[in-house]
């Protein structure tokens, strides 16, 4: 009884290699009655998305060679593509697994679409009845794992991205962002980006100033906010909260002089300013005054640089909790192969290994687990 | 003689009520400081439990002492700061939901722990197991304005976690504990809140103070006199948006200081006994 995984992934395979493997949802009925069809092939499984096409299979398929099984599977491989597969037998097939499922694999560490991905290609292949006992346990195993994983590390805290990362402070600042007013200059690529992000975490109150107010009006209509003609902006900025700029003004729009009076009568609201332009639209001065908050482009992509750097670290520790997840699998296997074994029997085998006893999973050799 | 001899048994015992207060606000403490700092997940209703556990501990201590005296017991240096430490516990289980809990309990929890070890330290007078006629002006300016002094605390509290959320912003190099600490906005609101509530609280206690009858301390009155007149001005600078959040929340901070040395120093510059 072996368990294993035939692969590749963005580690191994360009866009171009991986997009000629990949099994869209629509066909994924017909490729795993293709996958059980294989000789030696028991239960299994396909996970499929831009980063990876996974085959997790049980039954005696897993001596096969990777390229052997991708041949089998596929109706032709062509030359060079040998070397993009990959083949994981037993536990480090597990243990892989666990770490697909918990964003360790992902090109961006930590991430969780992949949870749910994982998680719809598991009912997928369950509605096909392609999975048995041990794909099922396996992947409701990989599922408490990557949870915990998520629930008990930072793995998956601190935002990436430029975008998140401004919206991630300004919930620090204002709490819940739907009674915020956000304003965005300039419609650009950047700004509208911002204002979606702004619109999907709860701001409703979005106004778009912009040179050209043909494109202040489409940006506003796509965000569900409002256009304004650039030269009234100033009148809306007594009660906003948060500026967004990214003009291609040649110098600062927004100044120490042209704020200094507005904050006097604001009180102690913050104000937070995110300057996407370059050249910057906002004064660096701006920054010093009480209560505002201007975040350039170069600070948000270095916060997000330093998340990025944490969740690496961070996964150290994860791969640590799923090693004990691993070896909690492995005895779950060895008790279904033999259930009238006792757990002295099982640890004595373990140590003398001895062939009566020992389980599936640990007669596969190490060097089994091959890049083909 | 007799009488003298239970006293000081029953004082000896209760003691022990503190200790356990004690002992729960500094493992509560120590919990959220390391889940915090070490960016680990935080079970609230841990920290929720041991504060809990603490305010019980403390009230079982007050309530032992406030029959054995048949008033409120703030009959000494003591029973001073564990009413102090109970209603600064009290007034945060009662608004500290509104501001994420068991993160305002990670500045709170240390600072009733400080003030119930150094109400252990703390001789203990006699004399006062002797119960004498209750005077409800007394019994009010006392209660109301140590319940006032728990407020302030936490407004002071929330004051402290406003810099540390501001140096943060302003540094724009925000660490992991600014995502978990309230937002800022939440905190300005919690420290103004907080500050009225005291000021209200202290301003009845004040009022009741005049109505007791007894001789009056002037030099304790007109101390008290300026921390009002100095919190009356904070207010009225935040009211009139003239004082930026970040000074609001700076003096919040000196002046409860200010208050908490009163407790200490007014012993040495009063003629009468330190509260009654």
């Amino acid at each position: 009884m072996n368990i294993s995984c035939f692969g590749l992934s963005h580690q191994t395979a360009n866009i171009e290699i991986r997009e000629r493997f990949a099994i869209a949802d629509s066909a994924l009925p017909k490729a795993l009655l293709r996958l059980r069809a294989i000789e030696g092939v028991e239960e299994g499984l396909i996970v499929s998305t831009c980063n990876r096409t996974e085959f997790y299979v049980a039954g005696t398929v897993s001596k096969l060679a990777p390229a052997r099984f991708f041949e089998e599977f596929y109706d032709g491989l062509q030359s060079g593509d040998e070397p993009h597969f990959f083949g994981l037998w037993a536990e480090r097939c597990v243990h892989h697994l666990f770490r697909v499922v918990s964003g360790l694999e992902s090109m961006v560490v930590g991430e969780t679409e992949v949870f749910g991905q994982v998680k719809r290609a598991y009912e997928a292949a369950v509605l096909e009845k392609a999975t048995g006992r041990r794909l099922n346990k396996l992947f409701q195993k990989s599922f408490s794992v990557g949870k915990q994983v998520r629930s008990s590390t930072a793995v998956g805290r601190g935002s990436i991205s430029v975008g998140s990362v401004a919206v991630d402070l300004a919930e620090q600042i204002f709490g819940k962002l739907d009674g915020c007013k956000v304003m965005v200059l300039g419609a650009g690529d950047t700004s509208e980006k911002m204002a979606r992000s702004f619109k999907a975490r709860g701001a409703h109150q979005i106004f778009v100033s912009n040179r050209s107010f043909d494109r202040a009006q489409v940006l506003a209509q796509e965000t569900g906010g409002r256009a304004i003609r650039f030269e009234e902006w100033e009148r809306e900025f007594s009660d906003l909260d948060i500026l967004v700029t990214s003009t291609s003004a040649p110098h600062s729009i927004v100044t120490v002089e042209k704020i200094a009076p507005v904050l006097r009568r604001r009180g102690d609201r913050p104000l937070f300013m995110i300057d996407v332009a370059v050249p910057r639209d906002i004064d660096p001065n701006v920054h010093r005054l009480n209560g505002v908050y201007v975040y350039d482009l170069d600070a948000l992509q270095s916060m997000a640089e330093r998340s990025m750097e944490a969740r690496k670290q961070e996964a150290a520790g994860c791969d640590r909790l799923i090693a004990k997840h691993v070896v909690e699998f492995q005895n779950w296997i060895e008790k279904s192969v033999n259930p009238m074994l006792g757990r002295g029997t099982r640890l004595a085998s373990a140590f003398s290994g001895s062939g009566g006893t020992t389980s599936a999973i640990r007669q596969l050799p190490d060097e089994a687990d091959s890049s083909a | 003689m007799h009488l003298d001899f239970v006293g000081s048994f029953i004082f000896a015992a209760d003691q022990v009520w503190i200790w356990l207060g004690a002992y729960c606000f500094v493992l509560a403490s120590a919990y959220s400081a390391y889940t915090l700092i070490a960016g680990k997940f935080m079970a609230p209703r841990l920290t929720f439990g041991l504060v809990v556990a603490g305010f019980i501990c403390q009230s079982i201590f007050l309530g032992i002492r406030g029959h054995a005296v048949g008033r409120c017991p703030i009959t000494n240096f003591c029973e001073l700061l564990t009413f102090l430490s109970w209603s600064m516990i009290l007034i945060y289980l009662v608004i500290g939901s509104s501001y994420r809990l068991s993160l305002l309990g990670v500045f709170t929890t240390p600072f009733a722990a400080l003030l119930s070890i150094w109400a252990l330290f703390q001789p203990e007078p006699q004399a006062v197991l002797v119960k004498s006629p209750v005077n409800p002006w007394l019994e009010a300016h006392t209660s109301f304005s140590i319940v006032a002094c728990g407020a302030f605390a936490l407004a002071g509290l929330a004051g402290l976690m406003y810099l540390i959320q501001e140096r943060q912003l302003k540094t724009r190099r925000p660490s992991s504990v600014f995502f978990r600490l309230p937002p800022i906005r939440t905190l300005v609101v919690a420290n103004s809140r907080l500050l009225w509530l005291g000021f209200g609280l202290f301003t009845v206690g004040l009022g009741t103070g005049f109505m007791i009858g007894q001789d009056v301390d002037w030099r304790k009155v007109a101390w008290s006199l300026v921390i009002w007149a100095l919190y009356g001005g904070i207010l009225l600078a935040r009211t009139r948006r003239t004082m930026a959040a970040k000074w609001v929340a700076t003096l919040s901070i000196i002046v409860f200081g200010l208050l908490l040395g009163t407790f200490w120093g007014i012993r040495f510059i009063s003629d009468l006994p330190p509260v009654r």
